[in-house]
């Protein structure tokens, strides 16, 4: 396969993940209770993309002991609890882990 | 009611705080690219068509391993499933429109977009709300464009030893700051968290995202309803 056609059919799919549901779905399909497991949906799927970016390394491999990304994880929730604040969240983040890898 | 260009302006400004960790994602990944062996032509090409960070990330570093078409494709979809669940939310908000607004809404249905304007949706009952999610969707798509295609210029110049790739987990964590107060969603965090550590290298095809979340959502179906029982 080339390089754009698998571009295209990336695009294709991902297109289809985002259209298909809100067309397909109609208002009158939501109950409250489907609406309260919904309002779940973002706590059940970045989990998914931030723990396994956090603990697994460019390999593969589980990494835990040495990982300066763990510590500036912790730090960034912590912060951002507390601030509530998307970029202080971020910053804080960045922040302890540059600290933590160029000066410690 | 507000005008359509009002909540369209005020989904940016929503939007804008998101954007700054977008920046150097959006250069990684036009570095990335011509890295891996894609052309100038076919990196601008991949956020255009695909516009999907995660996804496109994703692709690369599958195309970079020597993975079959069709194992990209599939992870891509899998990756890309959580837009499934967007969907659905988004959708109850949106069913009074017309099919060539759901065409155009749906390209922008992306990660940021999606978590500010389903607070605004949820909020603000006017019929044009959905301009929210239009101006969050093209800011990015702005910001997406121009980061690529800086990061194509750029290249190799980027140092590596920053780590930049690490404001992506920091990104989807900061957008997770108000559900770290409620005790279900921890639980739901932790649940989703874990499985996709764990099942990262042995759940097939990158599905550990998908898997991930459904073992959250099945975690909040049960601690919702034993909630229930004790109230």
């Amino acid at each position: 396969m080339s390089n754009w056609a698998l571009i295209f059919y990336c695009g294709i799919i991902t297109y289809l993940t985002r259209f298909s549901m809100i067309a397909l779905i109609k208002k009158e399909m939501f109950n409250d209770r489907i609406r309260e497991i919904l309002s779940f949906v973002p706590s059940a799927i970045f989990p998914a993309i931030i723990f396994p970016a956090i603990f697994i390394d460019n390999t593969g491999l589980f990494q835990i002991e040495n990982n300066p990304k763990i510590i500036a994880a912790i730090i960034a929730t912590i912060i951002g609890v507390v601030t509530r604040s998307i970029i202080a969240t971020i910053f804080s983040g960045l922040a302890s882990y540059w600290f933590l890898i160029f000066l410690v | 009611m507000d005008s359509n260009f009002k909540i369209f302006l005020k989904g940016i400004r929503d939007v804008s705080p998101l954007m700054i960790p977008v920046v150097p994602f959006g250069l990684i990944f036009g570095v990335l690219a011509i890295d891996v062996g894609f052309t100038p032509m076919q990196t601008m090409g991949m956020s255009l068509i695909v516009f999907g960070g995660a996804s496109q990330i994703v692709l690369l570093q599958l195309f970079s391993g020597g993975a079959s078409s069709l194992v990209i494709i599939s992870s891509v979809g899998a990756v890309n499933s959580r837009h499934l669940l967007y969907g659905a939310v988004v959708s109850e908000h949106l069913s009074d429109l017309k099919l060539i607004w759901k065409i155009i809404i749906s390209y922008f249905l992306i990660d940021q977009a999606f978590a500010i304007s389903n607070e605004y949706l949820k909020k603000n009952k006017n019929r044009n709300r959905y301009f929210h999610l239009v101006g969050g969707g093209a800011t990015c798509w702005v910001i997406w464009q121009s980061t690529t295609f800086f990061g194509i210029i750029l290249g190799a110049s980027i140092p590596e030893e920053l780590g930049l790739s690490f404001a992506v987990p920091l990104t989807f964590l900061a957008l997770l700051v108000n559900d770290f107060r409620k005790l279900i969603n921890i639980f739901v965090i932790i649940v989703s968290g874990a499985v996709a550590t764990f099942g990262y290298n042995y759940i097939p095809f990158k599905a550990y995202v998908i898997v991930a979340a459904l073992s959250g959502l099945f975690t909040a179906i049960i601690l919702t309803k034993k909630k229930k029982l004790y109230e």
